[in-house]
């Protein structure tokens, strides 16, 4: 028997709460960013219509270019380098240390791992802020320890180590999520397939190429969209490491629009940047959900 | 995590061979440089300052010294921001799982029109950026008295994580067998008693999950408490640790006893929710 329709009519009742805070919360301050950035205005009285100035502005500011030249340097220390470390580091742990020391073993490297990744972004970037500080940090400290004086140096506040130095905290905050993820995909597996390929002579290079990396393509996917927004939403780590410094060798979109909403009070501005980055993670995440159902079927 | 055993590969465990050691050692070197920081942390919030100048960041502390973390926990009013911290991530996960569990019985359960396109929507307002609201969220909640309150950001961040909630619920919602619903609802239940005496009932181990996600993400978010919470016993305990880095110069014995503090708490809800977390990341429900 079904449900008759007149009993399905009283549910939506039940999503008037959430939906009005959706709307307040949510909605309506969107549309308000969207709004502010056809305009030029400082947070106080009343914002003046500017068209598309901001926008052309945003394409001319060479700082919003590097900005965005720092976000690719955030993909691929966020979303590159971890998927394909986590992919290498969880067929290892699934295919070969649980067949040759046992699953505890196994799950044991997968928590340690992870470990980074329960922390605030925040947190994770001050344990890195004060290893990493001139006067008194580990790793100076550590370096002065082995003779290698000429190798210390202001890490975070140097141009040429700042980014880098960034990108290697990235990949250490992040390496445990693709693990976690491709590791529980692996279980889906059916062990038959390993077992005949093994029958057939294949290397374990071609199990990992052609049965491990093939299977778990809807985990890779999930991972890549994840943490590709991920790493266009990139602040804590950066205000807690450089503020964006130095000049604006470390600056992300988003620190940028903070900068502009909170520091410089360029209203109409910072909403551009955020629209931007708001445009550029929808159309990613429709482009990979679009590639993601093209494969399914 | 480790009390999880995988599921056993294809073959019995052959220890043959040496090979396989070198495969471990090369694991281990790996795990060494990921832990690392960890330890360094750990053995410096424990050394006196004067400890700290003598033999550096790398050795054993001379005495187990308390000082550092002490004189961190006065200096912020820690027990205050774990307090608000607490407050405030209890209280969006129990409002946003419930949040999450209204939207998500009229979309799944309901099947109401126009459904797929509230999910759509719900889905897109979880991948936002928060950049993109948080102007406005200030400049509303100073129009409405409400800056600088946690009832705010408990509000704000109830919806934004019921957002996710919703649209998870929603699809395991749709699963829940008919007959179960028909026949309860032929036993004269109403929407609400349906709700609550069977479909909550039914599906607490989701909820669970979602209330340990909800926590967690609310415990470690960063971005709109720093820019809402402005007075300092209003704050969230990454905001206290966070702001302090930026502000004060400090000894690097206390920098280090203050990422201790920064990590404890997370730790500690680590071992305790290690179970909901494996199954509710092993279900793919992870941002």
């Amino acid at each position: 028997m079904m449900l008759k329709r007149s009993t399905n009519r009283g549910y939506w009742w039940f999503l008037l709460p959430g939906l009005i805070l959706f709307v307040l919360v949510i909605a309506i301050p969107f549309l308000m960013n969207i709004g502010t950035s056809f305009t030029h205005w400082q947070g106080v009285g009343t914002p003046k219509w500017a068209g598309l100035d901001n926008y052309a502005r945003l394409f001319r500011d060479s700082t919003f270019w590097a900005s965005f030249r720092n976000n690719l340097a955030m993909l691929v220390a966020m979303t590159i380098v971890p998927t394909l470390l986590g992919l290498l580091l969880a067929a290892v742990l699934y295919d070969y240390i649980t067949n040759k020391f046992g699953s505890r073993t196994a799950s044991f490297f997968r928590a340690a791992f992870y470990l980074p990744q329960i922390l605030p972004v925040a947190i994770a970037g001050i344990v890195w802020a004060w290893i990493l500080h001139p006067n008194y940090g580990a790793l100076n400290g550590l370096l002065e320890t082995l003779g290698l004086e000429n190798l210390t140096r202001n890490w975070l506040g140097n141009r040429q180590t700042a980014l880098p130095s960034v990108m290697v905290i990235m990949v250490w905050f992040q390496l445990g999520y693709p693990l976690v993820i491709f590791m529980a995909g692996l279980q889906r597996i059916d062990p038959e397939i390993y077992e005949a390929a093994v029958l057939d002579g294949a290397s374990w290079f071609d199990r990992f190429r052609y049965i491990t990396v093939h299977l778990i393509r809807p985990e890779i996917f999930v991972v890549l969209l994840t943490t590709t927004i991920a790493s266009l939403k990139v602040f804590g780590q950066i205000y807690v490491l450089t503020r964006g410094g130095p000049g604006s060798s470390t600056l992300v979109p988003s620190y940028f629009a903070y900068q502009n909403f909170f520091e410089k009070a360029n209203i109409g501005y910072g909403s551009a940047i955020s629209t931007v980055m708001t445009v550029i993670i929808i159309g990613l995440t429709i482009f990979f959900i679009r590639r993601q159902s093209a494969e399914e079927l | 995590m480790t009390s999880l055993p995988l599921k056993s590969s294809y073959k019995k465990p052959h220890k043959a061979g040496i090979g396989r050691f070198f495969v471990l050692a090369a694991l281990l070197i790996v795990l060494l440089v990921v832990l690392l920081p960890f330890a360094i942390v750990i053995i410096n919030a424990f050394k006196t300052p004067e400890d700290y100048a003598t033999y550096g960041p790398l050795s054993w502390p001379t005495a187990w010294s308390i000082d550092g973390i002490v004189e961190f926990w006065q200096r912020v009013d820690y027990s205050q921001k774990l307090l608000n911290s607490l407050l405030i991530s209890a209280s969006v996960a129990v409002i946003g799982v419930l949040l999450s569990l209204l939207n998500a019985f009229a979309l799944g359960i309901g099947r109401i029109k126009g459904r797929i396109w509230l999910l759509i929507l719900f889905m897109v307002a979880n991948t936002l950026p928060q950049e993109s609201l948080v102007y406005p969220l200030y400049y509303l909640s100073k129009e409405f008295d409400l800056y600088n309150t946690r009832f705010v950001v408990i509000l704000i961040f109830s919806v934004i994580q019921s957002a996710f909630g919703t649209y998870l619920l929603s699809s395991v919602f749709s699963t829940f067998p008919k007959e179960m619903l028909e026949a309860a609802m032929l036993d004269g239940c109403n929407k609400l008693q349906l709700l609550f005496k069977i479909i909550v009932p039914v599906s607490r181990p989701t909820l669970a999950v979602l209330f340990t996600f909800f926590f967690i993400w609310t415990w470690n978010e960063f971005f709109l408490p720093l820019i809402l919470l402005i007075s300092n016993d209003r704050q969230t305990v990454p905001i206290a640790v966070g702001v302090l880095q930026g502000q004060r110069n400090m000894e690097a014995t206390l920098s280090s006893a203050s990422a201790l503090l920064g990590i404890l708490p997370c730790f500690i809800f680590f071992l305790i929710f290690q179970r909901t977390l494996t199954k509710g990341i092993a279900a793919g429900s992870v941002k």
